[in-house]
């Protein structure tokens, strides 16, 4: 099948070693690659049209090619900091083939020439961490790391750094921060990364699963790579799916398969025949999508045609059942607890949000907040630093817009139950205030 | 509704910076560098120390790896073991709280070493993480020797609702096997061994047919 790349037999017993790995053909792409020129090696990667799988999507060639050319110190930066949530596909591969990723991360270390490169990875993933870090020491002892290797003259370095748990680090320049041992604020952009990165010099970024992609380019060629999947969404992709279906996991597809394929073809649906309510493309941070868009096409343009984004690749799945307050009531704690707090519009925006939300479920909301609530997300889109808190502006703005008479009938039901409260405790106040006059 | 973040001590108008509002005492002497030669630090923490250290060209990119040896050797992060790694990194002490402070898996109060992290995002939330996280809490809130708290994502959503005890992956929890999980924790087994997630074979069929 040409549809299975990355998790090509990932079950493997022992594929997290080096011996098996190299025993189906792993690191036999790295010395091609070494022997290629860094120009030629770029073109290849835009070629193939692969985009980058961490969110924004951006072609992975063209950002090799920002790289200055030049003496000074670059670097190559994993980004294994996979903390969008109802994402869990870096883990995966981390996990049963690290050293894919390794030979994925070296090949783009030599296209861009840089000698000291980092796999940041998230501190939650502390088993991932040990494996990835024992399959570096072997890849060190082996010589595919360090001075020379494959004898073209090209000398490497590549150490694991681990994150403490913030969401912020995910990204790019609030990695850089932390990689450098700051607190894990974004920077302004520009300078981007690839101009002024990490310690300051030239840093190409990359997600875990667009460096494990790499090899099969090179495999494959960039014009094998660019046949699958659709126009513009090329290649494979893996999707996380999860929330309220029969099997969450990772599925590997061409992009362009229908949305209805992977919910109710792979993950099998929700359970007991209930009915999908919503459902989020590429994690928490893209806008919910209903029922009715089961039949879009799951790629990069396809999705944003319809609205939303394909993101990180995580589909959550809601099901009938479950309220859309609460969903909101969710997504706006998780935001303003990970926002850094550098821009005044996130971090008060996201708390506002949070209240506002908690509000509707006290009962002393009025529909009037619904509107004071989208106003507040409008606010927020594109006044930021960094996109954390149009991430919480995207998927609630389109919860809102989507489930306005779900949020006002909650926001009715709680107040009567309120009210009703506050005068059984009146009514109960009376009576002991009579008891006590008597 | 579990209050999931209720270990995140709170201060004045919500901050979680203690003492955010007072007035800076401008007569303090300044917060020097622990002194290297006088500063004891135990020789297993600074070994740790200085393997983070190692790794990077800028001194201070080892404050990560420091923290974390400091709570590895402490339980916690505790004002002495900063003192500590500061003497070793050549900052002052504050350099490292201010960094510790941001990230959530640094404590900086003491707490029980054994951590149980439930997730409570939300396609664990669909799933029941928030019932999962109040049982946990029932059986072991009480035990000085355990945290249960409640996290954000922790990127296992094809195991939810799943929690992370002491680094080691493991759900689906039924709330049935809360009692015999919270034994395990409590007597330091290894958590539902069969409900790991590094036992767990890959979900896409297309990987089981080869």
């Amino acid at each position: 099948m040409t549809d299975t790349l990355l998790f090509k037999g990932i079950d493997e017993p022992g594929l997290n070693t080096i011996d098996v790995y190299m025993a189906r053909g792993g690191y036999t792409q790295l010395p091609i690659a070494l022997k290629m020129k860094r120009e030629d090696l770029i073109t290849e990667l835009s070629g193939s049209g692969l985009r980058g799988r961490g969110g924004a999507g951006f072609p992975m060639g063209k950002k090799a090619s920002f790289i200055p050319k030049g003496d000074m110190q670059k670097y190559v930066v994993c980004n294994a900091d996979e903390s969008e949530p109802g994402t869990f596909k870096d883990r995966e591969l981390i996990q049963k083939n690290p050293h894919q990723l390794i030979e994925g991360l070296l090949i783009a270390a030599f296209a861009v020439d840089a000698t000291i490169n980092y796999i940041y990875i998230r501190g939650e993933y502390d088993q991932q961490g040990d494996i990835l870090d024992a399959a570096i020491a072997e890849a060190r002892e082996r010589g595919i790391i360090g001075e020379n290797i494959f004898d073209s003259g090209f000398s490497v370095q590549l150490e694991l750094a681990r994150g403490a748990g913030a969401y912020i680090c995910g990204e790019e320049t609030g990695l850089l921060d932390s990689l450098e041992g700051k607190r894990g604020n974004p920077r302004l952009k520009p300078p981007f990364p690839a101009n002024e990165g990490l310690f300051n010099g030239p840093t190409l970024i990359n997600n875990v699963e667009t460096l494990s992609a790499i090899p099969s380019i090179i495999e494959l060629g960039a014009e094998g790579y660019a046949a699958i999947g659709v126009k513009d969404s090329a290649g494979t992709k893996l999707v996380s799916i999860s929330g309220n279906v029969e099997r969450p996991g990772n599925y590997e597809v061409a992009l362009g398969t229908s949305s209805r394929e992977l919910i109710y073809g792979l993950a099998g649906g929700p359970p007991d025949g209930r009915k999908v309510k919503c459902w989020f493309p590429g994690g928490s941070s893209t806008q919910v999508l209903t029922a009715d868009d089961l039949d879009v096409g799951y790629d990069y343009d396809s999705l944003e045609a319809a609205g939303s984004a394909l993101g990180s690749g995580a589909i959550i799945v809601v099901d009938e059942t479950q309220s859309a307050v609460e969903l909101a009531y969710k997504l706006a704690k998780f935001y303003s607890h990970e926002s850094c707090g550098k821009c005044t519009p996130c971090r008060e925006g996201t708390r506002w949000t949070f209240h506002m939300v908690e509000r509707i479920k006290e009962g002393t909301a009025t529909p009037m907040d619904l509107d004071i609530m989208a106003a507040v997300q409008e606010q927020i889109i594109g006044h930021c630093l960094c996109v954390l808190g149009d991430a919480m502006a995207m998927p609630i703005g389109s919860l809102i817009a989507k489930f306005r008479d779900e949020f006002e009938a909650e926001i009715e039901e709680n107040r009567n139950e309120r009210e009703r409260k506050l005068a059984e405790e009146f009514a109960a106040a009376e009576v002991e205030i009579e008891g006590i006059s008597a | 509704m579990a209050d999931v973040q209720r270990h995140v001590a709170r201060f004045t108008n919500d901050s979680r910076i203690p003492g955010w509002d007072r007035a800076a005492d401008l007569e303090k002497e300044p917060a020097v560098v622990p002194d290297a030669a006088t500063t004891e630090v135990p020789a297993e923490l600074r070994a740790a120390i200085e393997d983070g250290m190692r790794r990077f060209p800028v001194g201070d990119s080892a404050f990560i790896p420091a923290l974390y040896a400091v709570q590895e050797h402490y339980g916690w992060c505790p004002p002495e073991g900063i003192e500590q790694a500061a003497a070793v990194l050549g900052r002052t002490p504050a350099a490292l709280t201010a960094v510790a402070t941001f990230y959530d898996m640094f404590e900086m109060e003491q707490l029980g070493r054994k951590s149980v992290y439930v997730c409570t995002n939300i396609s664990c939330s669909l799933c029941g993480a928030d019932e999962l996280l109040a049982a946990l809490e029932r059986e072991l809130g009480e035990d000085p020797d355990v945290n249960v708290r409640g996290f954000e994502c922790l990127g296992a959503c094809d195991i939810a609702p799943m929690a992370s005890v002491n680094g080691i992956y493991v759900g689906p929890i039924g709330l049935n096997e809360v009692p015999e999980l919270a034994r395990q924790i409590r007597q330091g087994d290894d958590p539902l061994p069969e409900r790991q997630l590094l036992k767990r074979p890959s979900a896409d069929p297309k990987v089981a047919e080869k």
